[in-house]
Formats: structure tokens, sequence, C-alpha cells
């Protein structure tokens, strides 16, 4: 008697399911990722405030400048000394300018440590009202419930 | 007509194995890169520099409180003085007084819509007190999730520094 010889069944595992998933995945980081917070330094810890509510829209031209709580100036993720900053803040005058603005409708954004000496944040903003800039905004982490 | 010799379709495989690892490294990419971060909200101050420009209409506005705040010697809070009141390191009783001083419930009365807190902070003091305090006079936020602006002018004296 001639018996056929059985083709082995080659397993195929579905790869589907597991390709919707990663793709879904993929997705979720990509929404969630955050690029524009480029200006957030893991060496300042902000402090909280119930009224810190997140602005409505972008800034129009925003100079982010950080004091950790050692009291090191963080400009544009290096730390500067006081006088290096005032040199910064001119060059940032240079780029107002040439954009037909005045230092006093830009907005400097001060993101100091919870526990940086309060005396250094004024320090911070007398620095940058010799340079003519007006407005400041001090920036805290929302907290929730009083 | 009939074709009776049709060569058998051909079943195109996909290799999927490229793709698969691209998206795994995709995948690892933004997983490495994703970062919670806590939502931020700001307090605007408005503080021109001490000569204000010529021909510039200066606003009337009420005498500013003047809220000082002194520093322990590891600049913690140790007390708070708001004109003549003294409130401890009581934040709640700061914004409560404010809160009568101020307004109503209702947000600030038209006549103290113009009035300014000065903070005069020593130069050790924890940066967070002073956030608080700001959070005391400016405002509160209801049940519903709303703010209640109660004094929005707020600047630093100059800078106390030590020695």
């Amino acid at each position: 008697m001639r018996i056929k010889r059985s083709r082995e069944n080659l397993a195929e595992g579905d790869l589907t399911p597991m390709i919707d998933m990663t793709f879904q995945l993929i997705a979720f980081f990509m929404v969630l990722i955050n690029f524009t917070e480029a200006d957030q330094d893991d060496r300042i810890k902000l402090p909280k405030s119930v009224l810190a509510k997140p602005s409505d829209g972008p800034m129009e031209t925003p100079i982010t400048i950080q004091l950790t709580k050692n009291s090191q100036v963080v400009y544009a993720g290096e730390l500067v000394s006081f006088e290096k900053l005032d040199s910064l803040l001119i060059k940032e005058m240079d780029i107002l300018i040439l954009k037909d603005k005045a230092p006093a409708e830009a907005t400097v954004v001060i993101r100091a440590d919870a526990t940086a000496p309060a005396g250094q944040v004024q320090e911070l903003i007398q620095v940058c009202q010799e340079r003519g800039f007006e407005t400041f905004t001090l920036r805290a982490e929302e907290e929730i419930g009083y | 007509m009939k074709f009776r010799n049709q060569a058998p379709k051909e079943k195109i495989e996909l290799q999927m194995t490229p793709m698969i690892d691209i998206v795994f490294q995709l995948l690892i990419f933004f997983i490495m890169s994703f970062k919670i971060v806590s939502m931020e909200g700001d307090f605007n101050i408005r503080m021109p520099a001490s000569a204000p420009n010529e021909g510039e209409p200066e606003e009337p506005l009420l005498p500013p409180m003047k809220l000082r705040m002194q520093a322990g010697p590891d600049g913690q809070l140790a007390r708070m003085q708001l004109n003549e009141q003294s409130f401890g390191t009581d934040f709640q009783q700061l914004h409560t007084y404010i809160l009568d001083l101020v307004g109503s419930d209702a947000g600030p009365d038209a006549a103290m819509e113009g009035a300014e807190v000065e903070l005069d902070c020593d130069y050790q003091l924890h940066y967070e007190y002073v956030i608080e305090a700001i959070t005391a006079v400016s405002g509160y936020r209801t049940e519903d999730d709303e703010i209640v602006k109660l004094i929005e002018r707020i600047k630093f004296s100059p800078p106390n520094k030590p020695g």
C-alpha cells in the first residue's frame, strides 16, 4: 500500500493583532510626546499654586530664564552668570529690534526653583529691567485643590 | 474558447519582518523620549524700570499695600505683615484679609480694582513663599474651577541683599 506523504503544515502566526497594537501604541506616544516644552528643565522644581492656569495661547516673544535652587541661572539650557545673562539679553534685544519690536513688548518668563532665594529672582528681574524689559511671567506648577 | 493550461496563481507573500523591525524601533524611540510633564501656569507681573518714559500718563493708583515677608535663617518664612496687620505664616489668613479688604466673593470692588501689592521679601526667603503670597492675594479658585481675581497688580521692592 502506498502511503502518500502528507505535507507538513507550517504554522503561521497571525501578526495582524500585534501590528495593530503596536501602531496604536506608536500613535499614543506620538500624540503625547511634547517637543514644545523644550524649556522645561529637570534641575528646576517649580513652586505649586492653585491659580497657576496654563495660558490660553503661546506667547508672542517669550524669553525664558531659569533659576536653580543653587542660584544658578539657566538660559537656553546652559548655565550662565549674571554678567553673561546681561550680554545675552542685549542679543535678544537686537533680535527684537530686527523684528521691529521693543524690549517692553517681550515677555520674560521666569522659571525659578521653589527653594531658590527670592532675592535672586528679584535680581534677575532687575537685570532685565535695566535692559528695558517690563513684562514678566512667574511660572508655577498647577496644583489641584486649595 | 477555453484555456486549459492556465498557470496557477502565485501567492505573493509580504515580508513583514522589516516593517515590524522599524515599527518596534519607532515604538522604543517614543517610549524613551516620553516624559510626563506637569501643567504649568503663569503669574503676569508688569514691572517697568524705576524711571517711567516721559509723556506716558501714569494711571491713578491707590497707594500700594506693602507685604513684608521675613525669612528665618534657613529661608523658611518666619512672618509676614501687610501694612500694619501681621499674619504669622498663615497664607489663608492673608487671603481672607485681602478678600475682606478688596472685594466680595464675586470679585474686587470697582474702587479696589487698581489696588496694588508690593512684595518686600528677605533676600534668602524661599521663592515658593513668594508664589504662595501671590496666590493668596491675587485670587482664588471656585468649586466650579473658575478663577476669581482679587489683586492683579503685583510688584517687587528692590532686593534686600544681605551684607
